[in-house]
């Protein structure tokens, strides 16, 4: 669904292997062409990016489970249809940018063991429960759009495979927030109480949103090399901004209150929100949220549950290459 | 929960195509319920893939279904409007996922049943089944490829899925005869063309499975006792649960859109 924190990299270029190499990557970079698997990079550029689009592909993976936990119970065959070939889609995305983090050399499985271990982060807004079915609306209307934000800057990522993943990945996304935006409307159309339950999912939901982009520019830590490498466009602030200033127009078009009375409108048409409180992010983060736990365990669940199949394939795929090289030598 | 069901005219044809939006809607479901939680991601998108599938004939039966009725009812009240009395599946399709293995075998028993079916329907005399026939048959060709290489990576795995997969074949072999069964009303509709009838396809359906049965070195039980009842709504326990759980919103909030 969308990656978090995408100022974050592994320091400079202080473990750089060779200098003269390190300023010819810099100079490609620069003019910027597209690094690919096979070309030479600063093993800080390779970790950072192992880290974000493995983060991202967890996201994906994880961020299955808050909307999933509606496909039984959509309202009508048309929206069970569509929230289940959404949660498909993000599947989808979690496959191909895992095979992206394996262009630098680590495996899935390594990575998807990271992520259960509980090493490896997920975005914090998985960690949050879908409590109605305006839950599903605001989702996509708001954190699908938030991944838009951030991940469209992605699509001109110096690292090849990530930036060709983000174009595929941005045109569903874009989908998706339609699709919820639309949820939302007939939502808003609807009757009192389903008015109502749009309006609670939006209390619940924005300020976690707002999260999604990360700390605040003063305070985030190592953003300099993600700019300098063109992994980062933009900071979170410029992105927040862009979030805020494109949602208001839509809360007020859905006839929805955005929760944040003390917003206000700058001389320069921006929107001006209240302060976050960057201590519950902090919590989330920190495995305290809702539902980390549960998110957690029910990846682990699946895959603990499934560990006889993936062994089952494997035997039997062991079986009929011995069978076959068997028969090829009779 | 104060919602009255729908009140449905079920004439021979009307009933036809209810039955079989049915079957495709919980066997959905059932696939739906995986999405997340499957034993590897390919997985989870080739179980929501059949799903999709599946829910996508639903909804074209039941639209033909409410087409022929004529009395206001739609896919969405006959998925939702109806209770566990009024919904005319195969026992089959309802049966809960279990492991994989069972969610597999279940999907292979229906398949390969789906499979031939839809693929005669397409001679149905009926142009609107002959169209949805054709769409299916597709469909229900590649679910049946998918389930038989897992029968056969199960079989013919380790001891712990070979044992798996066999419970599942024996618990749920009961329950494949009723896709053969055949009443009065829809006798009339096999006479007039536009339906088939469903014992001809019988011997070929169990050619299939035996033969992937055997592939997987597994084996078929002895006991030819079938358990049937869903055509006329006596259905398990099991689908009162999933119908609470599916049909949850438009109970608690009447005449609301979505």
């Amino acid at each position: 669904m969308y990656t978090q924190a995408l100022n974050s990299s592994d320091g400079d270029d202080r473990g750089v292997e060779d200098v003269a190499r390190a300023s010819q990557f810099q100079a490609r970079i620069d003019a910027d062409e597209r690094i690919e698997p096979n070309d030479w990079m600063p093993a800080a550029y390779r970790k950072t990016l192992t880290r974000q689009i493995s983060q991202h592909a967890h996201s994906e993976i994880v961020g299955m489970l808050p909307e999933g936990n509606w496909i039984t119970r959509a309202p009508s065959l048309r929206r069970k249809a569509a929230l289940l070939a959404k949660v498909q889609d993000e599947c989808g995305h979690g496959l191909y940018l895992y095979a992206a983090a394996e262009t630098l050399g680590t495996s899935r499985e390594e990575l998807v063991d990271a992520m259960l271990s509980g090493k490896a982060k997920y975005s914090s807004i998985f960690n949050y429960p879908t409590l109605t079915w305006a839950d599903i609306g605001t989702i996509g209307w708001l954190v699908d759009g938030a991944a838009i934000m951030n991940q469209i800057p992605l699509c001109r990522c110096s690292y090849g495979p990530y930036a060709r993943a983000m174009i595929r990945v941005c045109k569903e996304e874009s989908f998706h927030q339609r699709q919820g935006f639309e949820i939302m409307v007939t939502l808003c159309r609807g009757t009192v109480e389903q008015k109502a339950m749009a309006q609670n999912a939006l209390d619940r939901w924005w300020w976690p949103v707002l999260m999604m982009f990360g700390p605040p520019d003063q305070v985030s830590q190592h953003s300099d090399t993600s700019t300098k490498w063109k992994i980062k466009r933009f900071s979170n602030d410029e992105l927040r901004q862009k979030f805020i200033d494109a949602t208001v127009p839509q809360a007020e078009f859905l006839g929805l209150t955005i929760p944040d009375p003390g917003m206000k409108q700058n001389e320069n048409g921006n929107w001006v929100h209240s302060p976050i409180d960057w201590d519950e992010f902090k919590q989330v983060l920190a495995g305290n949220g809702p539902c980390n736990r549960e998110r957690l365990a029910a990846r682990r669940k699946a895959h603990e549950e499934g560990a006889w199949v993936r062994e089952a394939a494997m035997a039997y795929a062991e079986k009929r290459k011995s069978r076959q090289l068997a028969q090829a030598a009779e | 929960m104060a919602v009255a069901n729908i009140e449905v005219s079920e004439t021979p044809l009307v009933l036809y195509a209810l039955r079989r939006a049915d079957d495709a809607l919980i066997l959905g479901h059932r696939l739906s319920e995986w999405c997340g939680h499957a034993p590897a991601m390919e997985e989870d998108m080739a179980l929501a893939n059949m799903g999709l599938d599946l829910l996508g004939q639903a909804r074209e039966l039941y639209t033909y279904a409410a087409k022929v009725e004529g009395r206001g009812n739609d896919e969405d009240k006959f998925a939702y409007l109806r209770d566990v009395r009024q919904y005319r599946n195969l026992l089959l399709v309802e049966q809960p996922n279990g492991d994989f293995a069972r969610t597999m075998v279940r999907q292979f028993f229906y398949a390969a049943f789906a499979d031939l079916y839809w693929r005669a329907m397409m001679a149905s005399s009926d142009p609107t089944f002959a169209a949805i026939a054709a769409k299916s048959e597709k469909e229900c060709a590649y679910h049946l490829r998918h389930s038989s290489e897992w029968i056969v990576r199960l079989g013919d795995g380790t001891e712990e899925s070979h044992r798996r997969v066999q419970n599942a074949i024996d618990d749920l072999w009961a329950y494949t005869g009723e896709m053969f069964a055949v009443d009065d009303g829809e006798r009339g509709l096999i006479d007039a063309g536009i339906a088939i009838d469903p014992a001809t396809l019988k011997s070929r359906w169990l050619k299939t499975v035996t033969g992937i049965v055997n592939e997987a070195t597994l084996a078929l039980p002895k006991s030819d006792w079938m358990q049937q009842g869903g055509r006329v709504g006596s259905h398990s326990e099991h689908l009162g649960h999933l119908l609470s759980e599916l049909q949850s919103l438009q109970r608690t909030f009447p005449g609301a859109t979505w």
